[in-house]
Order: C-alpha cells, then sequence, then structure tokens
C-alpha cells in the first residue's frame, strides 16, 4: 500500500516538475506559430531591414524599432552601469554590514515598484525637464534612457554585491599586505575576481531594459523614425507591440507576434551569455 | 604624469561616494514624491467606492478587487507545481541531464519579458482556448510568469533544511514521502511563503501582461470568465490617456503601499527563518 502511495508521489513530481519546461515550449511554440510564417512570407531582409512600417498598407518594416531598441538599451547602460557598479562597490567594500542589512532590502524592495510607476514619473518629472533645457519633445530616448537606467539599478546592484561579496577575504588581506591601498586592492583584486558575476548582473540588467515595456511606451513618444539625436522620439520593438495589438487583426496581428519573435531571439541570446558567465563564476571558485 | 595612490585612493572614494549617494537619493526620490502627491487622494471613500466616467472621478473598488483576485488564483495554480517542482529536483533525483533541462527551462522562463507573456496568454488562452478576456486567462498567464520565481524560491529554501532531520526521520522508517510531507516541508515553509509573497508583488505590479488577457473592464466581475482591470493597468490608463492625473497620483500610492507591504512582510518571514536556521 505504501510502497504505491510512494511510487504514485514519484511519478506525480516527475510530472510536475516537468511544468516548467512544457511552459516555455508552449509560450515558444505559440509565438513562432503566430510570428514565423510572416516572417517568411513577407522576407526576413524586407521585414528586419526596411524601414517601411505601415500596417494599412502592408508595409511592415520593423528596422526603426530595432535601431530605437538598441539605442534606449544603449542608452540604459549608459545611466545605470557606472551608478550601479558604483553603489554595489561602495556598499559591498564600504559599508558596515548592520547597515547593509538596512539597505539591502531597501534596493530590493525598490525593484519591486511598478514599472508603470517609473513610466509616470518618467513623463511627469523628467520629459518636462529635457523639453524645457535641451528641447526637443522631451518624450525621448534620453527620458526613456534615464528611467530605464534606473529601473536596472537594483538588478545589477544586488547581483554585483552578492559577487563581489563572495570574494574570498583572504584575497584582499593579500594586497593589502603587499602595501596596496583599499582602492587599489579593489579594482586590481576584488574587482578581477568578482568579474563574471558582475557580468552576468550586467546581462541580466541589458534583457531587463530591453524586455520593459510599459515604462518606455510611457516615456520614448514612440515615433516610428530613425533617431538623429538622443532628443528624438523613438519607439522599441516591445512599445511596437503594445501599441497596437489592442486593434491589430490579420495580417497586422502576424506582423505584432513576427516582432515578439525577434524580441525572443535576442532575449535568449542575453540570457544564454548570463548563463554561461555565471557557470563561469562557479568554476573559477 | 603618475598620481601618488593616496591620492587615487581619496578620488576613488569620494567618487564612489557622491554616486553611490546620488542613486539612493534617486531612489528616495521617486517613492517620496509618489506619495507627497498621492496620500492625500487615499480616503476609505476612495478605496472603496466605483470609478466614475471612465475614472476621471470616483473610487477605486473595481480594481482593488481585480488586484487580490488575479494574482491569488495565479498564486494557487504556480504553488502546487512551483512546489512540486521543487521538490522533485531536491529530493528525488540527482543532478543529471533531466534536473539540467529543468533548470533550463525555468532559467528561460525567468527572463521572458512581460510583453511575450501577454502575447503568449492573447494567443493560447484568449483566443485558442476561446476563454476570452477574462480573469482565468488572466492568472494563469500571471502563474506562468511566477512559476520560476517560485521553483527558484522552494529549492533555496527545501535545500537549507539540514540533512540530518533527513536522516533521523528515515531512522525511525520513515519513508521518503512522509519524510519529506512532514519533515522537509514544514521547515522549509518559510523560506517558501517568502517566494510566494515575492511573487504576489511582482503579479500586483504586472502591466502588460495583464492587459492582453484579463481585458480592463471597470465592472465588477460576476464569474471567472468576466474580464477585470487590475490597479496597475487602471493606473496605466489614467496615466496614459491623461484622464486624471490626480485619480492616478492616489492609485499609485495605493499600488506602491501594497507592494511594499507585501515585500515588507516577506522580508521578515526570511529573516525569521535565518534566525531560526542560525540559531
Amino acid at each position: 500500500m505504501k510502497i504505491l502511495e510512494e511510487k504514485g508521489i514519484y511519478r506525480l513530481l516527475m510530472v510536475i516538475a516537468l511544468s516548467a519546461i512544457a511552459m516555455l515550449f508552449l509560450i515558444v511554440l505559440f509565438i513562432l506559430k503566430e510570428g514565423l510564417p510572416f516572417i517568411f512570407k513577407v522576407g526576413i531582409n524586407d521585414f528586419l531591414l526596411s524601414s517601411n512600417w505601415h500596417p494599412l498598407t502592408n508595409n511592415y518594416g520593423i528596422f526603426p524599432m530595432i535601431v530605437g531598441s538598441l539605442w534606449v538599451t544603449l542608452g540604459a547602460m549608459v545611466v545605470g552601469l557606472p551608478l550601479g557598479l558604483a553603489g554595489a562597490i561602495f556598499l559591498s567594500e564600504f559599508v558596515p554590514r548592520w547597515a547593509m542589512r538596512i539597505i539591502k532590502p531597501t534596493i530590493e524592495l525598490l525593484a519591486g515598484i511598478p514599472s508603470v510607476v517609473y513610466g509616470f514619473i518618467g513623463v511627469m518629472v523628467l520629459a518636462p525637464l529635457i523639453r524645457d533645457y535641451l528641447g526637443g519633445p522631451g518624450l525621448s530616448i534620453l527620458a526613456a534612457s534615464i528611467i530605464l537606467g534606473i529601473m536596472i539599478l537594483p538588478t545589477i546592484m544586488s547581483i554585483s554585491i552578492d559577487s563581489i561579496k563572495a570574494v574570498p577575504n583572504s584575497y584582499r588581506e593579500g594586497a593589502f599586505a603587499l602595501g596596496a591601498t583599499h582602492w587599489q586592492t579593489i579594482h586590481m583584486v576584488v574587482l578581477p575576481a568578482a568579474r563574471s558575476g558582475i557580468i552576468a548582473g550586467i546581462i541580466l540588467g541589458l534583457g531587463r531594459a530591453i524586455g520593459e515595456t510599459m515604462a518606455v511606451i510611457m516615456v520614448v513618444g514612440n515615433a516610428v523614425k530613425l533617431p538623429n539625436s538622443p532628443l528624438d522620439s523613438v519607439r522599441t520593438l516591445t512599445a511596437n507591440i503594445a501599441l497596437e495589438m489592442g486593434y491589430a487583426t490579420g495580417m497586422h496581428r502576424q506582423a505584432l507576434f513576427a516582432t515578439g519573435v525577434v524580441l525572443l531571439v535576442i532575449i535568449m541570446i542575453l540570457n544564454y551569455s548570463a548563463t554561461m558567465a555565471i557557470r563561469k563564476m562557479g568554476k573559477n571558485k | 604624469m603618475i598620481v601618488h595612490p593616496r591620492y587615487t585612493q581619496v578620488i576613488a572614494i569620494s567618487l564612489l561616494v557622491l554616486l553611490t549617494v546620488f542613486t539612493l537619493a534617486i531612489l528616495v526620490f521617486i517613492i517620496v514624491f509618489v506619495f507627497g502627491k498621492g496620500l492625500p487622494y487615499i480616503t476609505l471613500d476612495f478605496l472603496f467606492s466605483n470609478p466614475q466616467d471612465m475614472g476621471r472621478s470616483g473610487g477605486i473598488f473595481p480594481t482593488l478587487i481585480g488586484t487580490i483576485i488575479l494574482p491569488l488564483i495565479a498564486i494557487l495554480i504556480a504553488t502546487p507545481l512551483g512546489v512540486g517542482t521543487a521538490i522533485y529536483l531536491t529530493e528525488y533525483t540527482r543532478e543529471n541531464r533531466v534536473t539540467r533541462i529543468i533548470r533550463f527551462g525555468a532559467d528561460c522562463l525567468a527572463g521572458i519579458p512581460s510583453i511575450i507573456f501577454g502575447l503568449f496568454g492573447f494567443i493560447f488562452f484568449v483566443t485558442t482556448l476561446e476563454m476570452g478576456w477574462s480573469i482565468l486567462s488572466g492568472s494563469l498567464t500571471l502563474a506562468f510568469m511566477i512559476l520560476p520565481t517560485i521553483i527558484r524560491t522552494s529549492e533555496e529554501a527545501i535545500k537549507s533544511v539540514p540533512y540530518s532531520y533527513r536522516e533521523v526521520s528515515f531512522s525511525l522508517g520513515a519513508t521518503l514521502w512522509q519524510t519529506v510531507r512532514k519533515v522537509v516541508l514544514p521547515n522549509a515553509l518559510p523560506g517558501i511563503v517568502t517566494g510566494i509573497m515575492l511573487s504576489i508583488g511582482r503579479s500586483i505590479g504586472e502591466t502588460a501582461a495583464v492587459i492582453f488577457t484579463a481585458g480592463s473592464s471597470l465592472r465588477l466581475p460576476s464569474s471567472l470568465l468576466d474580464s477585470i482591470r487590475t490597479m496597475s493597468v487602471h493606473f496605466y490608463i489614467l496615466a496614459r490617456e491623461g484622464i486624471s492625473s490626480q485619480n492616478a497620483y492616489g492609485t499609485a500610492a495605493v499600488l506602491i503601499i501594497s507592494i511594499l507591504l507585501i515585500n515588507l512582510s516577506s522580508y521578515w518571514l526570511m529573516n525569521r527563518f535565518i534566525a531560526k536556521r542560525t540559531k
């Protein structure tokens, strides 16, 4: 009796354990099923490299959105990387343990603020500032970069803090014993040792920036065109999907799923590189 | 020119302090700004009356209901799957190709942007399974989204239960499942609950995946197949369509308060858990 129950439970758990992979399979399958036929019908080159996005006349080129996503993500990195890294180094090397116990949860709490709230602050505070002092429409690559840069701070910081803390203390003691200052120890010993973890944090932050939708829609202006300066408005891949999904039908809707396929491929590549970086970190130890 | 290490030390550290203070200031500003603008509008009437005129005036009651019910059902679906997966990975099998594939699946799922979940939920639950824009489609989509978090946190919690506990249970003649059910799970419970709370927080703040699956109806739902609007979606619509910045600030403040409450209680739980472990 008991043995039967044990066997039953084992089987059940095994099936349950396959749920995550089954879900991933379903998601990829359905996105591809809707998007891939469209890409082949229009042609990969015309879809990815044409700048002509006019669903009404059946012109589907997402090149401006790819460029838009790249600009905004790059900008988010320029804003978020120095702040996040500096914060992580300072907090993990100079701040005492008891203070960290308050600061680290605070950072993680901030990761929980909904993206729409960040977007709203971008619209109400940041965009008017940019419009008044730098010109342009305000809703721009610059505004989106700053907002996204702030949004990815918690991701970059908490992973970097973890990997800096994971560097054995003996490394630091060795450097101090050689007469290095604390800063020399940090940038010559600690940071190189924590490198793969920090890179993983950066890549995950990249993924978050490229996949963010609602905040970006609110602050980036969403104009379908190639930008000339950071003060121009662009549209990202994610925004393209979310903006037009509400009313798209037929070919147009397939085009949005095809945009999703492109996004999915980019994200998969990023995640794969992050996993590799983390695995390398494990090996180095 | 070579700068003396003593000076580079001073320069570097002042820069680090400056950037850190700047970073923390931004983050504090966001909270203070939203609370400063939003808190004055939060009254019992605002929380418990129906919106008038598309949300231009009136309260947020239906969205409050939506914000509670959608994450709740998502959790009810995802928890058994997530905890079951974690038990299988930690107690029932060794590291092998199958566990690597399962972990890879969970990691990939964790990295997929919410708009993709929205697209998938729309084409799979709303269209293919013909559930329409409904509470059910929305919560199933959210369940897909939070599953990796629950797997990961449950796994950590189960792993942190000392092996000696299991040995004692086995030596008393308990079977593997009895040990899991009566020894491992009770001890891992606070950690598992923490993961669940974090997932609730994430589902409350989610917009992109919800708006295309649960819709945005402002009416109170009468069944699981009715459309519903969550606070995040309501806030997004109010803010983006410029319907009412007053009500938008109010909704944002309620939203942040609920997420802070949930996250704080999960940290409290986790600390208690760690304190108990290290005793």
